[in-house]
């Protein structure tokens, strides 16, 4: 198959999908007339934080998800279906501290030693999990590597993204260095804008080819997440979860550490211009200034991303609240104007992403001429 | 709270897939992109600066050719000046000579005209004696046909010698 064929296919898709959003509304409206309570912050929680499914449509009951494979390290390696927790055993609890009731699942077949609380796993002691204050007292957590709906969207968005770098590989592979076309004409602008405005203008001209890998695949595989996020029934809030952008910030904080000068550690440890006396002032606040620039940059793209999801969520949600379908005319605009926004908001903090790490970059190798 | 905590399997997964995606692209995506994007780049440069070295090149060949066409003319204009001014020499200096020569013509003409007149004239001089004479003869033998003509006539030339 060739890859304009993929393409194609790739784009039926998620028109289908984008086609499909009304399905999955209807499916929730018809839930709520079941009186179950609809409640919108768990339905936002739970669409904003990883899970072990993906749930496609449907609410409690009679919901439709593809179950995830669980991947647990504890005493061996254990992988299985997360059907075992979602089909598995509903329990309650009592809180030994509050009292009140708390609801657990405890898997069955091969998931049969633990319990699913939050999304979190446990191992079980004597078959069951005690509460404390609204949280699990005492039990081990073993380490969870299980493939959870964050990291099958990172695996799809970075194949998808895999697949158009390297059609646009292809393309000068075979054509030489021509003026581009098809789809290399679509990503060469954006790929010589992040090397232009954004690696060039902040790094040293010597020395920015070094960092231009890395700064061109964190901008795209931040856009392509944050475009892909967006879509209805595929989107996932990966861009917007604490992990990945720590991740991402720990990985420009490296580079920015570990590619430092003299010229860079010298301003950190004895701030030019700076009175003596000042030093004992400066000098800490210089140290936590090397962490607090990545942090920031954690932050803003968590709270970006998150937001958005939110927002868009919510405004989706008033139609379900009211549980009357003529608010659709007010949510569907608001909903249709925080997509256009977002559409935007994707752009522009994979921008902003990628120009933040040029710029420390950029400031720890800057040849200073004093 | 968990929303605000990192978690270590997706953190080990994001590792995993980011350094991986860094690799391969790295290699297999921007160094070929970037590679055919520089090239070009390159390439337009050499091209641009080809085509005004080019351009300075031209102007200076058209400025030559300017200068060369501008001494041609002059040397035409200067030329077409002589020649005209031969070829009017030429013309007045024949027309001299055909004067002098027509001149030269007519007078000789003159001359033989005036020759052959008098030739003629002396012809015709000689021819009228001859008639005259023979005019006379015929008179006289007319006149002296008979006897008494004869005997006037020489009483006639008797009388002449005598008177004289």
């Amino acid at each position: 198959m060739t890859f304009k064929n993929i393409t194609n296919c790739l784009s039926i898709i998620v028109l289908s999908l984008m086609f499909a959003l009304p399905v999955m509304a209807s499916t929730e409206h018809s839930e709520s007339h079941e009186e179950e309570k609809f409640n919108v912050s768990e339905m936002i929680m739970h669409h904003i934080k990883d899970a072990h499914e993906w749930h496609l449509w449907g609410g409690h009951g009679n919901s439709t998800s593809i179950y995830l494979p669980i991947i647990l390290v504890d005493e061996g390696l254990h992988v299985f279906s997360a059907s075992h927790f979602y089909h598995g055993e509903h329990r309650s609890a009592v809180d030994s501290k509050t009292g009140e009731k708390v609801d657990y699942v405890a898997g069955v077949g091969p998931a049969a030693a633990y319990a699913m609380f939050h999304e979190k796993i446990y191992k079980m002691e004597h078959g069951e999990l005690h509460f404390e204050e609204g949280h699990v007292h005492g039990a081990v957590k073993p380490l969870d590597l299980s493939l959870t709906r964050n990291v099958a969207f990172m695996l799809i968005a970075s194949l998808i993204l895999v697949l158009i770098m390297f059609s646009v590989a292809k393309y000068y592979r075979k054509n030489g260095a021509v003026s581009p076309k098809g789809i290399a004409k679509f990503i060469e602008p954006l790929i010589v804008f992040v090397r232009d405005d954004i690696a060039k203008e902040h790094i040293n001209e010597h020395k920015y080819q070094r960092y231009l890998p890395y700064i061109l695949t964190v901008f795209f595989f931040i856009l392509i997440c944050n475009l892909l996020g967006s879509v209805p029934l595929i989107g996932t809030n990966l861009t917007g979860n604490i992990t990945v952008t720590m991740f991402l910030a720990v990985c420009t904080l490296l580079l920015t550490v570990l590619s430092g000068n003299k010229a860079y550690w010298k301003h950190i440890f004895w701030p030019p211009g700076v009175p003596i006396a000042l030093m004992p002032i400066m000098i800490p606040l210089e140290i936590i200034g090397i962490f607090t620039k990545p942090f920031a940059l954690m932050i803003r793209l968590f709270a970006n991303i998150t937001a958005g999801h939110i927002i868009v969520l919510a405004l989706v949600s008033i139609i379900f609240i009211n549980k009357n379908l003529g608010w659709a005319g007010l949510s569907v605009p608001m909903t249709l104007f925080i997509s256009v926004l977002e559409l935007l908001v994707a752009f522009l903090q994979a921008y902003l992403f990628a120009l933040l790490s040029a710029l420390f970059i950029g400031a720890a190798v800057e040849e200073h001429h004093h | 709270m968990d929303l605000i905590l990192p978690d270590y399997g997706l953190l080990f997964w994001t590792g995993l897939v980011f350094l991986l995606l860094l690799f391969v692209l790295a290699k297999f995506a921007w160094k070929p992109i970037l590679k055919a994007v520089n090239d070009r780049e390159k390439n337009i440069a050499d091209s641009l600066e080809l085509a005004e070295k080019t351009k300075a090149e031209m102007q200076a060949l058209q400025a030559e050719n300017e200068k060369l066409l501008k001494e041609a003319r002059a040397e035409r204009d200067k030329i077409m000046k002589e020649a005209h001014e031969t070829a009017s020499k030429m013309v007045e200096e024949s027309k001299e000579n055909a004067k002098k020569e027509a001149a030269k013509i007519i007078e000789s003409a003159n001359q033989a005209i005036e020759m052959e007149k008098a030739a003629a004239i002396s012809e015709l001089k000689a021819h009228v004696a001859v008639l005259s004479v023979e005019i006379a003869e015929k008179v006289i033998r007319k006149e002296l046909a008979s006897d008494d003509k004869q005997k006037e006539l020489a009483s006639k030339l008797a009388e002449d010698i005598n008177l004289n």
